[in-house]
């Protein structure tokens, strides 16, 4: 059995007097597909949040690859090996597209290289943006923009890929495209969290689930257990 | 490496044309003037490195100006220190309070952060008001040292800003140009990104507060002897925060030319309104100009030139 390269313990996140996460305990093998599944407000961005270090938690600890990483910031965590990408894209709009890429690269990817490096072409070939490497981040697509946050988390050259809801809005044959990407990235030994709303990506995707529901972890399984899991049935659809 | 070498035998051209004009003895106005026009590329480029480069807005350039004039006051008040001790130890001072201020400031975000520096400005002149020693509110004569080279004073500080501002301006190009550079227009692009991709957003913000604080102080430290008589007014005034502010985005944020461009173009407009016209009227002419940019060119002339060269 592989050693779990992310042990999060007993996190808890407040906001104010509200609980974002309470008590939050979960682990992560090395070269997992995880899944973290839960419906809106349940804390799954929160956790994301504590994980890669723009948050800090109240409580608990976070280990990652054996390593306390509690307290490091952000730019720490990445350079150890967490990338993310964003939900909503962040791209850095006044760059190209392989200028993007080359700010983790240079900052994170222990190469002391930049956006002209071959790294960068190798990444965006991979992620299907080379078409577009010139390009502003203005002039993509939808698509092209989550594409954008995948391929700038991988320039980090990450042991853990943390992709934040990477196929909302996308139709199902982007979504596709996007799964089949997550997948090549995963065999090529890349750790990665999934976190999504379309069921039949993560249920696809994942080798183990863990559902969140205001800010509690009320499940964990493989993707079957977790269908036919009450607690979760209840979380989703209600009484 | 040979862009490097380039970039030194330009910046030496320039110095050794101003020493040039400065032996030419032409009229003295000339050199008056100039030395304001150079000590607002100083400023202009000191400015960028933290508004241009990083996105932080810094409404309190009169406070780090100022503290770079009266660093030199008190030390020709206590030991008739030389110009160049005069302008690093202006340089140092101001570059300690941009970091003290950075740290304090810096997690303020945007309009906020803007306010703190406006606020500053505020609270270090009411300081400098009460402080008799340097003069207080009424001010201070200062003596200029006799037997300039050039024969004039004025001459003689403007080479001294020549240099200054090719200096400020080697910074501010190597920052650009550097992994520093990098790192901080992706800060400005979009701060939570930048941090998860492994950029240290905080010391980055804090090195560009750091340099620029001590580029403005360094503008500052010559300013006792320029006018030779210093007044917390003069010293604090509105100008140099609009000026800072205006002379780049008018030339263009982005790349170390623009503020110099802007620096050059709008502080020449200003000198010849002041002969021509009347003195008020600086202020108006940096106000119809920047509400001009704004509107038509926001990226400032380097973004219209590179509009226009794309069609």
């Amino acid at each position: 059995m592989a050693a779990a390269l992310l042990e999060v313990q007993g996190v808890v996140k407040r906001f104010g007097g509200f609980t974002a996460l309470n008590r939050v305990t979960l682990q992560v093998k090395a070269g997992e597909r995880f899944g973290l599944i839960g419906p809106n407000g349940s804390g799954k961005t929160t956790l994301i949040n504590c994980i890669s270090g723009s948050l800090h938690a109240d409580e608990g600890r976070i280990l990652f690859d054996g390593r306390d990483v509690t307290t490091l910031s952000a730019h720490r965590r990445t350079r150890l090996g967490i990338a993310r990408s964003f939900q909503i894209p962040k791209p850095f709009t006044s760059m190209t597209v392989r200028e993007n890429l080359g700010i983790p690269l240079e900052y994170a990817g222990h190469a002391r290289a930049h956006a002209e490096a071959a790294e960068v072409t190798d990444i965006l070939r991979d992620i299907g943006l080379d078409a577009k490497a010139h390009l502003r981040p203005a002039g993509l697509t939808q698509i092209e923009m989550r594409k954008l946050e995948l391929a700038r988390a991988m320039a980090a050259r990450p042991k853990l890929l943390i992709s934040d809801e990477a196929m909302a809005g996308l139709s199902s044959a982007e979504v596709d495209d996007i799964l089949a990407i997550l997948f090549r990235l995963n065999a090529q030994g890349i750790t990665i969290i999934m976190i999504e709303h379309i069921m039949r990506a993560v249920m696809r995707f994942s080798e183990r689930i863990v559902v969140l529901d205001a800010g509690e972890r009320i499940a964990e399984g493989p993707p079957d257990a977790i269908v036919r899991n009450p607690a979760v049935e209840k979380a989703y659809l209600g009484e | 490496m040979r862009r490097t070498g380039v970039t030194l035998v330009v910046a030496v051209a320039v110095v050794a044309a101003g020493i040039a004009l400065a032996g030419l003895r032409v009229n003295p106005y000339v050199y008056f003037a100039g030395y304001v026009i150079l000590q607002y590329v100083v400023i202009a480029t000191a400015w960028n490195i933290l508004g241009g480069y990083a996105g932080y807005v810094n409404f309190g350039t009169p406070a780090f100006f100022a503290m770079g004039a009266y660093t030199a006051v008190v030390l020709i008040q206590s030991m008739k220190a030389p110009l160049p001790v005069l302008i690093l130890a202006g340089g140092l001072v101001s570059a300690l309070l941009g970091l003290g201020i950075g740290y304090l400031t810096l997690r303020l975000r945007g309009t906020f952060f803007s306010i703190a520096t406006l606020a500053l400005s505020v609270v270090l002149q009411t300081v400098i008001i009460n402080w008799e020693y340097v003069g207080g509110s009424r001010g201070l004569s200062v003596i200029r040292p006799s037997e300039p080279p050039f024969g004039s004073y004025v001459t003689f500080l403007f080479t001294v800003m020549v240099g200054l501002a090719v200096i400020a301006v080697l910074v501010a190009r190597f920052i650009e140009q550097s992994w520093i550079g990098r790192g901080l227009a992706a800060l400005r692009d979009n701060e939570e990104a930048a941090e998860c991709m492994g950029v240290p957003t905080l010391r980055l913000k804090l090195f560009a507060t750091t340099v620029s604080g001590f580029l403005l102080g360094v503008a500052g430290a010559p300013f006792p002897y320029y006018v030779t008589f210093v007044e917390p007014n003069s010293a604090f005034a509105l100008d140099y925060a609009v000026n800072a502010l205006a002379m780049p985005m008018i030339g263009g944020t982005t790349s170390w030319v623009g503020p110099v461009l802007g620096a050059v173009l709008l502080g020449s407009a200003q000198q010849l309104a002041t002969v021509t016209i009347s003195s008020e009227l600086n202020l108006l002419i940096v106000g119809v100009v920047l509400v001009a940019f704004v509107v038509v060119a926001p990226e400032g002339i380097l973004g219209l030139v590179r509009r226009l060269r794309r069609r």
